[in-house]
Formats: structure tokens, sequence, C-alpha cells
């Protein structure tokens, strides 16, 4: 993996170094690092000549835009309305059970991170959660248990 | 389908016509005025939920003197129980992209840009694709036109067309005191059209079929199709084309499971009908003569007897409360207030009547806050609590 001030530069030669590129270079880092350090973002200050204080301003604003350490596997399950109607609990109940973290927290082994989240717009295929981009729905125990399985093995 | 009671089914967007080349080429070649003309006279209103005329959207644009103007293509779907415009996007993304050229073509804007919420990344690739074989095509014509998808990160205020532009520009995604209104002063304060997915979808049909089509569906008012979005305690959740003016009765007696207790119109945003109000309200825009019109985004959530309107607000505040922008006093404050306001009635810290406060507050956030999501937290909050007060209570 490129080091952090690698991977600015090239991010910052891909999408430009103005200010309408900080959103673009803040996402990419979250691909590659799925959260913004504060090192991190003190470098993408220093490429963008702009004050390290702004790039948290705006990198704390954006809930996908994590600054806390995360997971390589991000779970989000949504907890809106809809969703929380149609058996969210369980699908937490689950995924803590398998993976021993609760919301919030990380599996020491830095693999998991479960967060929650506001409305995914799957409600009509309720309950719905994010690993990573990949979306999944209509979740029921047993099939959670099943796509975890699958990613406990990669 | 078999049409059942009053619904008007109908099937315009999700069509797979696949003549988007024929359409935008024949577009391309007619007067301007012409084409603004016929938008105008559609009546078509923006389908995002706020119901601004679309035709005059792109005329005051166009009429913007400016070195540089936009299209954008709002597709920040974040009202919860919302999910229409990713199924356009997935399905039908040409007539999208067609008019989106078409109304570059008609405001003299270069460049267009798709705002996709964070949550829809996995959509990127295949809508790349798309718009790269559009824009193949556009160059093929000798039309030059730009689309580049711009990716959300997890904000529902950035579906606010300011704040959205915010965003895009790199900052936080705080929305703008207004006017100046993006038709003047938009995207890098150049003039912009922002449309919702939707209604770009709704332009196609018409710039295919003419406005007098569209026109002649819906009422009054409210003219042409609507997608809603319909979820909750229904069994047939889904996506379906309706057109406008239908009795809220009418949809549940189609759509309801035959216990329907309330329907929340429009998301969190917008109101929950309680069932004695089920034959006097309708769906469509203000200005209907009878009755009560609800604008929406096509967001209906059913709820049946089993469930609690005090959990539903406290899930409706809670969301609230995180997405508030934070900018401005009422909304940040207010919302935490309600929330922390209604656990206490409800936990019998404070009395029913201050639930008579948490309203007052309510019609303050109306009037004070920023933008629509602080002025639109007192439809849900005043609506549940004026019609579930003894659940809000005990």
């Amino acid at each position: 993996m490129a080091q952090p001030s690698e991977l600015i530069s090239s991010l910052a030669d891909k999408y430009g170094r103005q200010r309408e590129s900080l959103l673009p270079i803040l996402q990419g880092v979250i691909k590659q690092e799925r959260y913004l350090s504060e090192e991190t973002m003190i470098a993408i200050a220093h490429e963008m000549n702009l004050p390290a204080a702004d790039i948290y301003g705006t990198a704390t604003f954006y809930s996908f835009l994590e600054y806390k350490k995360m997971g390589e596997y991000v779970i989000r399950i949504c907890k809106t309305i809809t969703c929380s109607m149609k058996g969210k609990n369980q699908i937490i109940l689950t995924i803590e059970d398998m993976l021993k973290i609760g919301v919030g927290e990380t599996t020491p082994d830095r693999k998991f991170t479960l967060l929650q989240t506001n409305c995914l717009g799957w409600c009509h295929k309720a309950p719905a959660m994010l690993i990573n981009d990949e979306v999944y729905t209509e979740l029921n125990p047993e099939k959670v248990r099943e796509i975890l399985s699958t990613y406990l093995k990669k | 389908m078999t049409r059942e009671y009053n619904l008007k089914r109908a099937d315009f967007i999700f069509r797979n016509e696949n003549d988007w080349e024929h359409i935008l080429s024949r577009t391309l070649k007619k007067d301007r005025r012409e084409l603004i003309n016929e938008l105008i006279s559609s009546e078509l209103k923006g389908r995002g939920g706020a119901g601004f005329p679309t035709g005059l959207k792109w005329k005051l644009t166009s009429e913007s003197e400016a070195p540089q103007k936009y299209v954008i293509c709002n597709a920040d779907e974040g009202e919860p129980g919302t999910f229409k415009d990713r199924e356009i996007l997935m399905k039908v993304p040409f007539k999208v992209l067609t008019a989106m050229a078409i109304c570059a073509y008609i405001t003299g804007a270069n460049n267009g840009f798709i705002y996709l919420r964070g949550e829809y990344k996995f959509l990127q690739h295949d809508l790349q694709k798309a718009i790269d074989e559009f824009i193949y095509y556009c160059n093929d014509i000798n039309f030059k036109f730009s689309i580049d998808i711009f990716m959300g990160s997890g904000a529902y205020i950035c579906g606010e067309e300011t704040a959205l532009m915010e965003s895009m520009e790199g900052f936080r995604g705080e929305p703008r005191n207004k006017p100046p209104f993006p038709t003047g002063q938009g995207y890098n304060r150049m003039p912009t059209v922002i449309n919702n997915v939707e209604t770009l979808a709704h332009t196609y049909t018409i710039f295919k079929h003419g406005a007098k089509k569209f026109y002649d569906l819906g009422v009054q008012f409210s003219r042409g199709t609507k997608l809603f979005s319909v979820s909750g305690d229904t069994p047939k959740p889904g996506i379906y084309e309706l057109e406008l003016g239908m009795s809220l009765s009418d949809f549940v007696n189609d759509f309801g499971d035959g216990d329907t207790k309330a329907v929340q119109v429009g998301g969190a945003s917008g109101f929950l009908v309680p069932r004695k109000k089920f034959s006097e309200t309708n769906i469509g825009y203000k200005g209907k003569l009878t009755g009560i019109s609800l604008p929406t985004g096509g967001s209906m959530m059913l709820f049946n007897s089993t469930r609690s309107m005090y959990n539903v607000l406290d899930n409706y505040l809670e969301f609230f409360r995180e997405e508030s922008c934070g900018q401005c006093t009422p909304c940040r404050v207010g919302c935490q207030q309600l929330h922390m306001g209604i656990k206490a009635v409800k936990q019998g810290q404070k009395p029913a009547s201050y639930l008579e406060k948490l309203l007052k507050l309510t019609e303050t956030m109306q009037y004070t806050a920023k933008c629509g999501l602080g002025q639109s937290v007192a439809n849900s909050f005043s609506s549940i609590v004026e019609n579930f007060r003894e659940e809000m209570i005990y």
C-alpha cells in the first residue's frame, strides 16, 4: 500500500488541487485507508495549500468520511423507520454475536467495524445494510450469518 | 395490472423505449423558446418534493447572462422512504442523460453533473458507462456537453440544492441563504439548473410525447404522473407510477394491509395522516380546490395498528438531530430539544402540557430555520403529536 503522502499526491494529481477536488481526494483516501487520520488530514492540507482546520471541518461534516480508525470492512446497518420496523435490531444482535463487538466498535484484528446509519434507500426491501459499498437487503439473521461468513473467509 | 378504485397507474418512466438518440437529435434541432414553452405548458413541477415549476426554472436560467452555466441532476436521494431515483438511474439512465443534454441546449450550459449519494456508490460504475456512451453520441452529432458524476459522502442535507453545490465546491454541505437562487447564482456562483432525477425523466416524456399528453394526466395544479416509493406495512412495497391527485383513501385501499392506522406522506419531512383523514387528503401540490393537498417527493410509508407513533416520531427526530447541518441555531438546537422533549414527556419527567411548548418550538423553527430541513421538522412533529397525543404521553 502506498504511504499516505504518496497516496495523497497521486490523488491530487488525479483530481486537482483546487478546493472542489477536496471531497474526491478525501473519498480516495477513505477507499484505501478506510479513515482519515490526523496526519493524513495535515498532509492533504499541505498538498492543497489549505488550513488543516478546513480539511478537518469539511471531512467531519460527512458521515462516510470517518476520522476514527475503521476496520477493513465497514458494516453500516440502516436504522431509519422502515428498517427499524422490519427487524433491524435482530440484524444487529446477530452481527454482534458473530463478531463479538458492539455498535461503534471494531474487531481486534481490524477486519470489521459495525455502525448504524440513516436511510439507505431500500425501505421496500428492509432491513438493509452496506458493507463498504456493497448493498444487502431483505435481511434476516440467517441471511446475515451467511453474508458475514463469506467476509470472514476473505 | 387492473385499474382498481380511483388509482390511475401509468407507465412512462420505466418504459424502456431505446429511442433516446432519436429524441435527442430531434429535440436539439428545435427552437429553444418553443421547447421552454412546451415544458411550461406541461405544468411539470419538481418531483424532489418542493414542486417548483420546471419550465420556469429552465427559462430563468436560460435568461441569465454568464460565461458559464451548469446542469445538475440531484441524485442525493436521502429522504426516508424514498428510493425511486436509484431505480430510474439503474433502469433508464439514458432518459435522464438526454434530459440533461436538452436542458443544456436550452439554457446554454456546457457542463453537467450528477450528484450521486454515497450510499449509491455501487451504481457509479454502470452509470459512468452509460455516460461514456452518451457523450460519445453527443460528440458524434457535434453537441458539446460533458457529464461528470460527483459522489456524495453520507449527508442528507446535501439533497438541499445549495448545500449540494457547497459540497461540490469542496465545503461542508451547509445551505446558502436564498436569494440568490441557483438559476442566477448556483454552482461556482454561475447560473445552474438543478433538478431531481425523476423531474428530468419526466421532461423526456414531455419532449417525446408533447406537453399535452403529460398535462392530460393528473388533476388541476398537479399535472402528470409521479413515482411513489411505497414501504412499511404493505403487502406490496415497491415503486409505482401513479397519476397525481388521488385520494389517500384510494391509495390505502390498494396498498394497505387492511389495518392501516396512518400514512406518512413525503418522508420524515412530510406529514403523517391518520386514518380518519384519509378520505379528505389528496396527493398533489397545493392549490387544489377541496380537501387537504399534500405535495410529496413520493415517499409513502404505511403504518398499521401494531405500530407506536411515539416510536415513529422518535425515529424521525433522531434522524433530523443527526442530519441537521448545525449551521443555524433553530434547527440545530430545535431538533435536539424536540427529541429530548418527547422522551421527557413519555418518561413522565415533563407534564403532558410540555407538548404544547414543543409545538410552539416547531412553529419557531418553521419561521426561522435557514433551509427546508429545519423548516419542515414541524410537519411530521405537529401532525404526529396532534393526531396521536395519547401515544406521546402514555
